[in-house]
């Protein structure tokens, strides 16, 4: 246990959520008989009285950096206003989290009223509140800390979603407020800027197994150290020698090794149970485009354009509350096509709609989830095209907010 | 009220009575249904012999049985299993539950026994115990096709039940078993041999809208899972599917446990019965994940076989047929018996006396085991006092008298913690840690370790045990969870709660089964697994590294768990922790 209190504390800082000191150092509780955490705080007396009011074996406790500090802080004080909840409307949130809970106290009866009904709970106290520093996110585990470390950066993420596309969408309606603008301004300079120099891959064709496997997992890697995937999830594939080789569901993309799955295109085993849940999207991607290479990330702009409709129409739209699984439109990013789904292979899944999509593109944005591309030979094609597609995304998006707020 | 009907029927078989007990909303909320009632009523006869007049046997559905909670169609039953003495219980598919429900009753409590073979029938409110004397003797596809119920639900037993086999079974609906325990057994005891049951009514909803939400959120989560409805999931595939994993993962139990590599394994594969039978999907009523499997053979419709039956039918016992496991499947459900402990025990047997097996000697010991003839008479027995009647106890693969299932515990240790620590024997399900170990849900646990696992399986069995009284399918929890199935439990009920509410249910419910147990003398001497996987290696190979489990580690991780569910070092329950539980307490 002390392992893994240990090892996701600085996945925590990897991924740019929590720093390895200062209020932003991530705090993990681990229990099995006995409790151990990753460090020393003052916040371990009244997080012991959390775990004994739950049934669980994991806490994390986070002080998100910046920007997800500011815009946390400021979703949760909006959502205090009302009803005590974050509701963001992107794929994550709907699938797995449902919604974010937000209190305003560092109390434990409260956080255990709240972790109780779901995996999190924000803490945001008033700003001048001397007791308490927020915003704070708390998530549990019943199985591993690693439940926690998921559940953080899967709210810190779905956070940046809302409030970006909820800023554009205000900007479009003519309600944004002067703490939107000054949030927005503020947060700004906390963006890390995309990077644009491409990494170098284990070029194809590949001799063998082995270097597929390796090249997977390098591709995987590079996929998590360029910002292009949160909590580190995603998927990838590649197909040779009439074998997909793709990652397991669950697998964090960074650490591969030993989380792929040979799945014979021929169906002849079902070894490959345990592969991502997109499995029938890669493989149909793969028969229909004659690819080798499919990588899976979620690019935050990408993810945040794929939200965006304008406002007029999404009024008049028939499927306007269900957006992610009905969009009627045809939409596009430059050359690649947005389309609807959710995650696996029910009616609304994603492998009836992004296959076709990826015919007639290289790249296509499910809604509100994240980016798939693919490469006809190799990852370095795949990985372009990626980081082409997020950075054209993230131009857009500042291109619709200038033009939004020269109009104010 | 909502969710419950409010009644349950006690049926008394000496009296060929009939009482309704009307409980309260707070013991229907307590105990909630299927295995927490169970456990009720059992508490109450819990030292008593299995096939004592007065001890019970408990058929229960759950508040969110026929409703559209996903999964909801498995029934629960429960008594005291005459193979091991332990709580006996299981839950099976069908149809049963929603009939139950819609007949107006949360569950039956039979006790007595019965001078003449008899029936149960229920039609709404109309109970009656009808003769059976006519149906004694034949197999349950026979007493399907003499008694057609049509839309009503039929459990019977067969002649494995009626002879005195320890793991005789009970089929529902022609296709499901509720296998293991000996349940089977204990309904020949009472000399029920069938139960027909069939509902009209409607089962009233608190907030039809809140639970069509709650249900669209397990939904999307089960279609997120690669295990339930993925392109080799079980949906597609049946339980089967597992078979090629444990294959990969060498964890295939082989010749009775010696092994863990079963070298045919891939042409033995779900894929192979689903070419050679053109499979059907089918499930319990109104199930949209769909695990079972139904073949063609000779026009004929047949039952696949599960996962375990696969496996155990093959590599466990030395056989590479496929029709070799369909036929014996076919064999064991037809006659009521359990196809793990049967497979499991002429693994023991063969170990024993070193006699391979050939498609005609298995089929022809199976039918002497359920007709009790010759050598079948000792085999009825179960796999534990087989070997011990022959001099070898070592040879038995059994946790507390209960045979072993197709996950070889050497491969994945929290699945060592949980057999030996299970309430009912050699159970992969009380815990179910295939769940993190191998699927990798909800996240992935490192299976060739104890850290950690000792919370993680007690918690696990706190969840599976309020799944089997809510009720739902252990299987939708690879993808869903608690969380998602309190709100279906408020919008069923009206009552607020929530999942670690819940998870103290469950809690509550499993602590119950401890004492049980305890008052029956079970203690951390029977918390244990056989000598084998202390000692052996299993088949390493493919950069997988099977050693024996280290029995240090095993009794440390063992210690913590008993420290972690509130139970003394020699795994006994206390007064403290079972009155902190709001449990009855007797001095053990």
């Amino acid at each position: 246990m002390e392992q893994l209190v240990n090892k996701y504390s600085d996945k925590l800082v990897q991924a740019k959520l929590g720093n390895t000191f200062g209020p932003s150092q991530p705090l993990i509780g681990g229990l099995d008989d006995t409790l151990v955490w990753n460090r020393k705080a003052d916040e371990i007396p009244l997080l012991e009285n959390v775990f004994k009011g739950l049934n669980i074996n994991s806490l994390v406790f986070l002080r998100p950096k910046e920007p997800y500090s500011s815009l946390i802080g400021f979703l949760a004080e909006t959502a205090l206003k009302s009803f005590g909840l974050i509701q963001p409307k992107d794929c994550e949130t709907r699938t797995f989290l449902h919604d974010l809970p937000v209190i305003n106290e560092f109390c434990p009866d409260k956080i255990i009223h709240a972790l109780k009904k779901r995996k999190s709970v924000i803490i945001a106290p008033p700003k001048n509140n001397k007791n308490f520093k927020g915003p704070a996110i708390i998530a549990h585990g019943m199985v591993s800390p690693e439940q926690g470390f998921i559940t953080i950066s899967s709210v810190c993420f779905a956070s940046f979603i809302k409030f970006f596309t909820d800023y554009l969408e205000a900007l479009q309606q003519g309600i944004a407020t002067t703490d939107e603008h000054c949030l927005f301004d503020a947060v700004i300079p906390f963006l890390n800027p995309i990077q644009t120099v491409l990494p170098k891959f284990i070029s194809s064709p590949f001799p063998d197994e082995t270097i597929v496997y390796s090249a997977i997992i390098e591709a995987g890697k590079k996929t998590v150290e360029y910002g292009l995937v949160d909590s580190f999830f995603g998927n990838i594939s590649y197909f040779w020698n009439g074998t997909l080789y793709i990652s397991q569901t669950g697998s964090s993309l960074d650490e591969l090794c030993g989380c792929i799955d040979p799945v014979p295109m021929d169906n002849s085993t079902s070894a490959g149970i345990t592969a991502s849940s997109e499995l029938c999207a890669h493989t149909e991607t793969i028969t229909r485009t004659g690819c080798r290479a499919i990588l899976h990330g979620h690019p935050k702009f990408s993810v945040i354009l794929s939200m965006d409709c304008d406002p007029l129409e999404k009024a008049a739209c028939h499927f306007k509350e269900q957006c992610h699984i009905k969009c009627p439109k045809k939409r596009f990013v430059g050359c690649t096509p947005i389309v609807p789904g959710e995650v696996g292979t029910g009616p609304f899944g994603l492998c009836n709609t992004l296959p076709p999509a990826l015919t007639q593109a290289n790249s296509a944005i499910v809604y509100g989830h994240g980016l798939f591309t693919i490469g006809k030979n190799n990852f370095s094609d795949a990985f372009k095209t990626m980081l082409e597609v997020e950075t054209l995304c993230y131009n857009t998006y500042f291109k619709k907010i200038r033009v939004l707020r020269k109009t104010l | 009220m909502y969710g419950w009907t409010g009644n349950i029927l006690h049926l008394d078989l000496t009296k060929k009575s009939i009482e309704i007990e009307n409980p309260s909303l707070d013991i229907l909320n307590q105990y909630v249904g299927g295995k927490g009632f169970g456990g009720r009523y059992l508490r109450q006869c819990a030292t008593l012999p299995w096939d004592h007049p007065d001890m019970v046997i408990c058929i229960f559905a759950g508040p969110l049985s026929a409703s559209i909670s996903p999964t909801s169609g498995r029934t629960h039953i429960l008594s005291k299993s005459p193979l091991t003495g332990l709580v006996g219980d299981s839950s099976v598919g069908g149809k049963l539950a929603t009939r139950l429900k819609r007949a107006g009753w949360d569950g039956i409590v039979i006790t007595g026994k019965s001078k003449t073979p008899a029936g149960i029938t229920i039609k709404d409110n109309l109970v009656e115990f009808k003769d059976a004397k006519g149906l004694w003797g034949l197999d349950t596809r026979m007493v399907h096709k003499k008694i057609k119920p049509e839309n009503a639900s039929l459990l019977s037993i067969g002649p494995a039940a009626e002879n005195g086999v320890r793991y005789a079974g009970i089929i529902v609906d022609q296709y499901f078993a509720a296998g293991r325990s000996g349940l089977g057994l204990c309904l020949a005891e009472k000399k029920i041999k069938y139960l027909l049951v069939d509902g009209t009514g409607h089962c009233k909803i608190k907030d039809q809208k809140k639970l069509k939400t709650a249900r669209e959120d397990i939904l999307r989560l089960t279609a997120a899972s690669p295990a339930l409805m993925g392109r080799f999931g079980f949906t597609c595939l049946g339980t089967g599917a597992v078979y090629d994993l444990m294959d990969n993962r060498r964890m295939m139990p082989t010749d009775n446990f010696c092994r863990t590599r079963f070298e045919s394994a891939s042409k033995l594969n779900a894929v192979a019965y689903t070419k050679s039978y053109s499979t059907q999907k089918h499930g319990c009523l109104g199930c949209h994940i769909l695990c079972k499997k139904i073949g063609t053979d000779n026009k004929a419709s047949i039952a696949m076989p599960e996962f375990e039956t696969m496996s155990h039918f093959t590599a466990l016992i030395g056989c590479m047929d496929t029709k070799l496991v369909v036929k014996a499947n076919e064999l064991c459900n037809h006659s009521g018996m359990d196809t793990i402990s049967a497979a499991s025990t002429l693994a023991c047997r063969r170990e024993i006396t070193g006699l391979d097996y050939t498609f005609e000697t298995v089929l022809s010991l199976l039918e002497d085991i359920a007709f009790g003839r010759g050598e079948g008479k000792l085999l009825a027995l179960g796999a534990k006092q087989y070997a011990e009647k022959m001099g070898r106890p070592q040879a038995a693969m059994a946790v507390k008298g209960m045979e072993l299932p197709a996950y070889d515990p050497r491969g994945a240790y929290g699945m060592a913690l949980g057999y030996a620590l299970s309430t009912r024997g050699g159970c992969h399900l009380r815990a179910y840690p295939i769940s993190h170990e191998i699927f990798r849900k909800p996240v992935a646990t490192d299976r060739f370790s104890f850290s950690g696992k000792a919370r993680i399986i007690k918690i696990a069995e706190d969840l599976n045990a309020i799944v089997d009284s809510l009720i739902a399918c252990k299987f939708t929890f690879f993808a869903a969870g608690l969380e998602e199935y309190a709100s279906v439990y408020e919008a069923v009920t009206g009552i607020e709660t929530n999942a670690q509410d819940l998870l103290q249910k469950g809690e509550r419910i499993y602590y119950n089964e401890r004492i049980i147990n305890a008052l029956n003398g079970f203690s951390a001497k029977d918390d244990d697994l056989p000598d084998r996987f202390f000692t052996e290696a299993g088949s390493s190979g493919n950069n997988i590294f099977i050693p024996p489990i280290n029995r240090n580690e095993f009794l440390n991780a063992r210690k913590k768990y008993y420290k972690v569910r509130g139970l003394n070092t020699n795994g006994l329950p206390g007064k403290e922790k079972a009155q902190t539980l709001g449990l009855l307490w007797n001095n053990l």
